[in-house]
């Protein structure tokens, strides 16, 4: 499992009840639900994330899960996942609002558009900065809302969740410690965040 | 993975005796009914321990003959394009059995039976349905084979409503359910389109009372013929049927202007009438729509459905199709909430396809690759 999963599966726990937006192949489910005794379901827009899903055996929602997300009825769940789908959403307020809405515990990675890198592309190349977490040309990316860790925090705040725990990534998706953590906005090439109510 | 090979090839439905005066079939309603015979079609072969069986349940009009074909490779049955050798349900690997529902007209016992007590055919004093019923026929069909347990139990509409039931009620029969284009709860516009195809058979002049079998006696055709054309409306959709047939005139360049039929679509819709009522029963078709108009399996006190899906232990696959006005996707969605509110294990797909409710009989990759998918993991999880 990558790096950054292990961190997700750690925040998220033992024998929660899961709602994993944008779950792609299912991977972090099933660590999910066969090694920490939780039970779950995803949703995923991809057929590819979809049918390997299906075949891990992870129920599993196919659409867009904006849409998917409106429907669902309160307090089904105990803890939703968002991992690295914040970015691509129309409307990440309302998306972490009705986070909130299904379940009292999120966990939520992103990537950092305030990574020294991106800015240093930005500032010296004068180009939109392409890196290991934001791979995409400009032309290309699904990413429509990138922010920075400190732009994020204060959506959080806003949207009525409580950062409880942050894990900041570096470029492989290893916790960073110590001053690089403290100085996360900068040197940090993204972070995972443990919201509560 | 859809037609790959020359599929199952020639099979013959059996009949069994399920239910019999000893040993009646006690309905829902407390009503008693025997002998009650089954017809029933299996495709592939049974594993020693039985773990590798699927049953389909047919739609309102469907029978046992689902696969492979009678003499004629050029008439399969009605899901041959899903079911046989290297396809989504791959009989070289699973064994397939698909039954007549109870109150049918293609071999197992429904209103045009004989009823023991009379010596004539039951008519309408064949007693009313529910789908709990159909499954209770199966499960005993299941029995004989010498099943334990199933690997699943799938169908579409009528169909998927009786592998929902069953899984629902039964906890411990089956791995997985796979409900297709099927509804939890018929709404108003969907009983009211029933409501007026049943009336269309009771209105014709030779439906007298549902008592039509005499030799020589006169058959509510053109009531049944009219049903079919109504229902046959609701399993399409706008888009196929412009497709399909457009504003065109049949064999005619101008319109003819008069009340015969004029337009393609009405010749194809007469064409459906009248060849339905050949194989098809007036009664039965009265008897299993009602069965779904009262199919409300969420039904009743939430506290005592709650602890009912509490006990469920089969994972379930729900798919609906987008362009599906009879059983649209909400339908779909409210059994996935429902049961996933209720913990049970659910996977959801809406198939983009043209073809309205009458998709699920389409030889879809998308579809059938989701099917082939969930069923290879639960032989997966069997050890299989």
């Amino acid at each position: 499992m990558r790096p950054d999963l292990d961190v997700v599966a750690r925040l998220v726990g033992h024998g929660a009840r899961v709602l994993d937006l944008g779950c792609g192949d299912g991977t972090l489910l099933e660590h999910l639900i066969r090694r920490q005794g939780g039970a779950g379901h995803g949703i995923e827009r991809s057929d590819e994330g979809f049918h390997a899903c299906v075949a891990r055996g992870v129920p599993v929602s196919q659409g867009d899960l904006e849409q998917e997300l409106r429907d669902l009825p309160g307090g089904t769940f105990d803890c939703v996942v968002l991992s690295q789908t914040l970015q691509a959403t129309t409307q990440p307020a309302e998306v972490l609002r009705e986070m909130r809405r299904v379940a009292p515990r999120g966990v939520v990675s992103l990537p950092n558009f305030g990574h020294w890198r991106l800015r240093a592309s930005l500032l010296l190349r004068g180009r939109m900065p392409v890196s290991r977490a934001l791979p995409h040309p400009w032309y290309e990316t699904p990413n429509l809302h990138l922010c920075t860790l400190r732009d994020f925090e204060e959506l959080v705040r806003e949207t009525g969740w409580h950062a409880a725990t942050r894990v900041v990534l570096d470029e492989d998706g290893r916790a960073l410690t110590g001053v690089a953590a403290r100085a996360a906005n900068l040197l940090g090439a993204g972070a995972i965040y443990a919201l509560t109510a | 993975m859809t037609d790959a090979g020359p599929g199952v090839g020639p099979v013959e439905t059996q009949r069994v005796v399920l239910f019999t005066e000893d040993d009646p079939l006690v309905l829902e309603t407390g009503a008693r009914l025997a002998p009650v015979e089954v017809a029933y079609e299996t495709y592939g072969t049974l594993d020693g321990d039985g773990a590798n069986a699927v049953f389909v349940c047919h739609a309102l009009t469907g029978d046992a003959h689902a696969a492979g074909h009678h003499g004629d490779p050029r008439r399969p049955g009605w899901w041959d394009n899903l079911i046989g050798p290297g396809r989504a349900l791959d009989t070289d690997r699973l064994f397939v059995i698909c039954a007549n529902v109870l109150g049918g007209c293609q071999g197992t016992t429904g209103p045009s039976s004989i009823d023991p007590a009379t010596g004539a055919p039951y008519g309408l004093r064949f007693p009313q349905l529910g789908v709990r019923d159909l499954v209770d026929v199966h499960r005993a069909l299941v029995r004989r084979l010498g099943i334990e347990r199933l690997l699943g139990v799938i169908g579409g509409s009528l169909g998927g409503m009786q592998a929902l039931q069953w899984a629902i009620d039964h906890p411990g029969e089956l791995d997985g359910a796979i409900v297709i284009a099927a509804s939890a709860r018929l709404s108003a516009q969907n009983i009211a389109f029933s409501a007026v195809a049943r009336e269309a058979i009771m209105r014709d002049p030779d439906f007298n009372g549902g008592d039509f079998y005499g030799d020589g006696a006169a058959r509510p055709n053109r009531g049944l013929a009219l049903a079919r054309m109504i229902g046959h409306i609701t399993y399409l959709s706008e888009a196929s049927m412009r497709e399909k047939f457009g504003r065109r005139i049949q064999d005619a360049d101008e319109p003819r202007r008069g009340f015969d039929v004029d337009f393609e679509v009405e010749s194809y819709l007469h064409h459906q009438g009248r060849s339905f009522v050949d194989r098809f029963d007036a009664n039965t078709y009265l008897y299993l729509t009602r069965v779904m108009d009262y199919f409300d399996p969420f039904g009743g006190d939430p506290v005592e459905l709650a602890e009912r899906l509490s006990r469920v232990d089969s994972r379930f696959l729900v798919v609906s199709f987008d362009s599906d006005w009879r059983f649209s996707t909400e339908h779909s969605r409210e059994i996935v909430q429902t049961l996933s509110a209720a913990r049970v294990p659910v996977t959801f797909r809406e198939i983009s396809a043209p073809m309205g409710h009458d998709s699920f009989l389409m030889p879809i990759p998308e579809y059938h690759r989701t099917i082939a998918g969930f069923v290879d993991r639960l032989l997966h999880e069997r050890g299989a």
